[in-house]
């Protein structure tokens, strides 16, 4: 049995999925940036099987900017969570209710 | 054929790694399963001949990003979550309702997308190699490279304009 691009599809909408609930379910800021970085994983792999069923290598071009933003992202997020901890004392999302302080 | 089964053992590792990550009481379990994750992602990578790409999801991905996660969670001494039973419990519900409606959605997408069915191995074969990319990165996608240094530049800043608010 050959492998597919639906194949592929199906993995990548799956790991889409468990990215989603991840954001929804976990309170920790830390979890939700994890769970980010799933969903963009996810989009990560739908590129690069697009690429390979259209014979196109700019699909695996979008996959290096998708890592640079993921990058960048995580850095500022990151350091939110440390500000966050260190004046509230909590990584919980739900601490953040306010807009500013 | 030696592909479908390692991309089903590939496939198998990364989905059960992915739900450990989002099942993980503890964060450090959490960021462990998402190397792993990264990892079979990064042969499925190879599996579909994007070497280059999957040289660079180890290296970057699962090497530096994931080890500025687990700074930051060493750096927290973070504990498990308090959260309210009943509270988790509506988190759950929601999360499970959605994510299904989101599978069923996707699903219906994929049965109509055209050449979805188009056999991988059979397809036009494709240079992943660095030369290949690094010549389609540095002549037609010249502008959105540079933006995107601009992009890692700003989240630079921001970061250290972060750090030090919690510095003074």
């Amino acid at each position: 049995m050959a492998i597919t691009l639906a194949h592929y599809l199906v993995a990548s909408g799956l790991l889409f999925t468990i990215g989603i609930v991840g954001v929804i379910t976990r309170r920790n800021a830390l979890m939700i940036l994890l769970a980010i970085e799933l969903m963009l994983n996810a989009a990560n792999l739908s590129f690069v099987a697009f690429s390979r069923a259209l014979g196109h290598v700019t699909g695996q071009l979008f996959v290096f900017f998708i890592m640079i933003v993921a990058a960048a992202e995580v850095t500022v997020g990151l350091a939110i969570i440390i500000v966050m901890a260190k004046t509230r004392g909590a990584t919980d999302a739900d601490a953040l209710r306010s807009l500013k302080w | 054929m030696l592909t479908p089964i390692t991309f089903y053992a590939v496939t198998t590792l990364m989905i059960a790694s992915a739900l450990g990550v989002i099942l993980a009481r503890q964060p450090i379990y959490a960021v462990l399963s998402l190397v792993v994750t990264l990892g079979a992602m990064a042969a499925l990578f190879v599996l579909l001949g994007a070497f280059f790409v999957a040289a660079i999801q180890v290296l970057v991905y699962a090497g530096a990003i994931m080890v500025l996660f687990l700074f930051v969670v060493m750096l927290l001494d973070l504990s498990p979550e308090v959260a309210h039973r009943a509270r988790r419990q509506t988190l759950r519900g929601v999360g499970g309702a959605l994510g299904l409606l989101f599978l069923v959605k996707l699903w219906h997408a994929l049965r109509s997308l055209p050449g979805a069915t188009t056999d991988l191995a059979a397809a036009a074969p494709l240079d992943g190699t660095t030369r290949a990319i690094g010549l389609r990165l540095f002549t037609t996608h010249g502008l959105p490279f540079e933006l995107a240094s601009v992009l890692v530049l700003v989240g630079v800043i921001g970061a250290i304009v972060l750090a030090k608010r919690t510095l003074d």
